[in-house]
């Protein structure tokens, strides 16, 4: 059983693993961090939030301050899915953001059975393959 | 050397009951109670409790008993929202409630502030333990208590409570209480709220609950005690004397229920209430995978200062136990106001329930009581008595903020929801605080309601709403602002008008905010404050591949009169930031950008003062986004045609916006190879990236990485350790300004011979 996590990870009960849910790519060990599994980059926050008004002259500008945080943008190496984000201060090291106690999570869903399974997901595109 | 043993004697028992006794006996001083302030859990059933509940447990009288009460509570919600005379009463920072003899908070008002019912109780507790037998107070029959200071259990200064205990055939049965919102304390800056306070001596009222109602009667003494020591005395009283007729409503409910159920049935009812809401939480939890969240939200300033103020979160939840751990957060600033009291962060948590995981849920302190809270000693969310708090609303806010991002990764799977999975809704007040003589000679304190406007978080399914509502009171109203500019001297010139491009993207995106302009136009006396974080650093995370918002700066244009302009040019008035900061259209005048966190500042007519409401956080992958949605928030305004182009990837006609579908698609999916591109395998990152401690160039306060029991004081070099609080003094910015003005004077060899 395939059990939905995030928009875009599941687990694997069967092979403990973390999977994307776009591509069906095995990311990593479900026990351990699936970021370990991911692609990072180091993104200046003013390509995604830039200055409305003139950073020539003004000290704020509406712009995060590429100095004090960064955009780590987290996606799947085989379909390029943004699967998280994180603002973070620079050399801050990322976070373990879901640490998942995988032996109970087995024993929540063997007692639910798979028609329990919530069908939200991401959008299905057919030439990107789908996992749910 | 003498044979002296250090070992102290034991004392026998006798002698402890006699230091107890002479201890009772002469306390010298009833601060705010640890046993009290620590404890967000129900209080155990009593006997009376227990009995009541062997004679009546009937499902469906419980339930009627609890509707007729949740009515009179909404009732007297209403009184007070209606009748108020705070701005804050007026549009909704208001809660109403229904209490147990013990003091826990079984019904509350429907609408209003959520984050109080997790807190008030605290008051009425520290008056049973106190008051209840001490023979120069007593609680009778007809009395009444207020109480504000924050440090025996509440919000922060401001909010003011009415407390009457409810007798039938004198014996105390309940309590009923009324909070609201009212501003004005007699603070060192108007409105409640200061910014500039440094110890809790510069915050105004510290009314620990005390009794000013007899007969339900306010008394004359005491209220003009009170009344001489705010800015606004009219307000006090009114709103003294709405609250009191808003609890004897809901009183009167209360009677007419013990007429006709008698006050076994009542009893019964309140405690059922609270047990059956805290069973049905710990099974909610328990549907939650078992798992370990972590997140961490960044203040970038004191509001006097930028600096990096960290806000840790680790939540686990183990069965049908879920614990918030906050420990490795900043910690608290010795003269800085952006602390909060634990129980400010367990109410604004209790909020996140209450609001936005499980709104069915009767109102009352149980939906939060299970849940366990872990913090620092003297930490920004567990700050101690001697630090100030007048702004703590920074610290639940962003506290609020990780416990719904960690709580929607525990949502996602859960088959049964109550709510949609929902990003982070904006959580800073940006808005204008105001105070001085009106046009009518009236001195005035208070805000702007418009901080009410936050931008939703998208969901699972859907965008963010624009400009929705506040954290901490889903129902609450941004007021009629052409009401208000009857009573005080200013006016919005530029007022629910989007502010373009302050967006947070994703595939569902954030609700945006709108802009404020203002200017004062009919008193020399009179100006602004700002109170917000978020102008360096977002004060947010997105979700699940989705952004946070960007940040928000206070904007001035001054040297200026822009109603002479409108009157004499009204072509050069501009109608957003955007185009007044850069086209900077009016000759002489000077333009300036500033962090959120705005001292009172006195402001000449014509001024101009900018700022914008923010936008909740973004959900899922942009590239995922609708490309029709895209386009319609072109045409909304909410973001322009180069950056909607720039960031979604979408390839329309510029004139007719006419999207090439097999275009976009093309762009998308080359951008995704983009990224795989740019980006680089974790493991190999992490070995650039990774640093074992802050940088330098920030002033950073809390634990870095993995390490949560190490806090850093604003310096690589300077720590303490969580469980060993330490003073941490800022200095006052223009000390530093000054120091750095003359460093370069000494640079430059310009002190001349000044003696030190």
């Amino acid at each position: 059983m395939k059990v939905p996590m995030t928009e875009y990870l599941r687990i694997d009960l069967d092979t403990e693993k973390w999977e994307c849910r776009v591509c069906d790519h095995v990311i990593a060990p479900a026990e351990g961090n699936y970021k370990e599994g991911l692609l990072v980059h180091n993104r200046n926050p003013r390509d995604i939030h830039p200055p409305i008004i003139d950073p020539e002259k003004y000290r704020f500008t509406f712009s995060p301050d590429p100095d004090w945080v960064r955009i780590l943008e987290f996606c799947c190496p085989s379909c390029g899915t943004q699967v998280e984000t994180e603002y973070a201060i620079p050399g801050h090291p990322p976070l373990w953001d879901m640490q998942v106690d995988v032996a109970a999570l087995k024993a929540q869903w063997a007692a639910r059975g798979p028609s329990a399974v919530p069908d939200a997901g991401p959008v299905v595109m057919p030439d990107r393959g789908h996992g749910h | 050397m003498n044979d002296m043993s250090t070992r102290a004697k034991m004392p026998s028992t006798e002698e402890i009951t006699l230091i107890k006794k002479f201890l009772d006996d002469t306390t010298l001083f009833l601060g705010p109670d640890p046993e009290i302030m620590q404890n967000h859990d129900l209080m155990p059933r009593t006997d009376i409790e227990d009995a009541a509940i062997t004679t009546v447990s009937d499902a469906h009288t419980v339930a009627k008993i609890r509707d007729r009460i949740q009515a009179g509570c909404d009732e007297g919600f209403e009184m007070v929202e209606q009748m108020g005379a705070a701005p804050g009463a007026k549009w909704g920072d208001v809660i109403t409630g229904v209490y147990s003899a013990s003091g826990d908070l079984a019904i509350a008002s429907a609408g209003g502030v959520l984050i109080f019912s997790a807190l008030v109780h605290h008051p009425i507790k520290f008056i049973i333990k106190n008051w209840m037998n001490d023979p120069t107070v007593g609680v009778k029959e007809g009395d009444g208590f207020i109480h504000n200071d924050s440090r025996y259990g509440n919000v922060h200064n401001t909010d003011q409570s009415m407390i009457l205990p409810i007798f039938h055939k004198g014996k105390l049965v309940c309590w009923v209480a009324s909070t609201v919102h009212e501003g004005e304390n007699g603070a060192i800056e108007p409105g409640g709220m200061p910014s500039m306070a440094e110890s809790p001596s510069d915050e105004g009222l510290k009314m620990s609950p005390f009794k000013v109602v007899e007969n339900y009667q306010i008394k004359r003494d005491i209220l003009t005690f009170l009344q001489n020591s705010v800015r606004e005395p009219k307000l006090q009283y009114e709103d003294m004397k709405v609250k009191l007729f808003a609890c004897l409503r809901i009183k009167q409910r209360i009677e007419e229920t013990l007429n006709t159920d008698g006050p076994e049935a009542l009893v019964a009812t309140l405690r059922l209430t609270m047990e059956n809401v805290r069973a049905e939480v710990k099974r909610r939890i328990s549907e939650w995978p078992d798992m370990t969240v972590r997140t961490y939200i960044i203040q970038d300033s004191t509001l006097r200062e930028n600096c990096v103020v960290k806000i840790n979160c680790k939540l686990t939840k183990i069965g049908d136990r879920l614990i918030f751990d906050f420990r490795g957060s900043s910690p608290e600033f010795t003269n800085r106001a952006t602390n909060t009291i634990v129980a400010g962060l367990k109410g604004m948590l209790a909020q996140v329930f209450l609001c936005y995981v499980w709104p069915d849920l009767p109102r009352g302190q149980a939906a939060f009581a299970p849940i366990e809270v872990i913090t620092d000693p003297h930490s920004i969310v567990n700050c101690s008595y001697d630090a100030p708090n007048s702004q703590s609303l920074m610290s639940i806010f962003t506290g609020f903020t990780a416990g719904q991002h960690a709580v929607a990764k525990f949502l996602y799977s859960c088959p049964e929801k109550f709510t949609k999975v929902h990003a982070p809704t904006f959580n800073m007040i940006n808005t204008f605080i105001w105070g001085g003589v009106s046009q009518h000679g009236e001195t005035l304190g208070n805000l702007c309601a418009d901080l009410n406007g936050m931008g939703a978080g998208a969901t699972v399914n859907r965008d963010g709403e624009h400009a929705l509502a506040p954290v901490f009171a889903t129902m609450a109203d941004i007021g009629e602002q052409e009401l208000n500019e009857e009573e005080v001297p200013f006016l919005q010139l530029v007022s629910k008008k989007m502010t373009r491009d302050a967006i947070a993207p994703g595939k569902y995106r954030g609700g945006q905010g709108y802009t404020m302009m203002v200017a004062t136009k009919d008193s020399e006396q009179w100006g602004f404050m700002t109170t917000a974080q978020g102008a360096k650093i977002p004060p947010l995370q997105g979700l699940f591949g989705g952004y946070a918002c960007g940040t928000y700066p206070l904007c001035k244009v001054k040297d200026v009169d822009v109603y002479d302009v409108l009157m004499n040019e009204p072509e050069r008035f501009r109608h957003s930031i955007e185009d007044l900061m850069n086209e900077q259209p009016f000759d002489e005048a000077s333009y300036s950008t500033h962090h959120m966190g705005m001292g009172f500042e006195i402001s000449k007519r014509g001024e101009l003062f900018m700022i914008s409401q923010g936008a909740g956080a973004g959900y899922g992958d942009l590239l995922e986004r609708d490309p029709g949605d895209v386009i319609k928030d072109i045409e909304e305004g909410l973001i322009s045609p180069g950056v909607a182009a720039r960031l979604y990837k979408v390839v329309f006609d510029a004139k007719t916006l006419a999207i090439d579908f097999d275009a976009t698609e093309a762009a998308r999916a080359e951008e995704r190879q983009a990224r795989i591109a740019r980006s680089t395998p974790y493991a190999e990152f992490i070995k650039g990236w990774n640093k074992p401690k802050p940088p330098a160039h920030l002033q950073y306060f809390g634990c870095w990485g993995d390490d949560t029991g190490t806090l850093y004081m604003g310096s690589p070099e300077i720590t303490r350790r969580g469980d060993q609080p330490r003073p941490n003094y800022m200095t006052h910015p223009k000390d530093v300004r000054i120091a750095e003005l003359e460093a370069r004077l000494i640079a430059a060899g310009a002190m001349g011979d000044e003696k030190k």
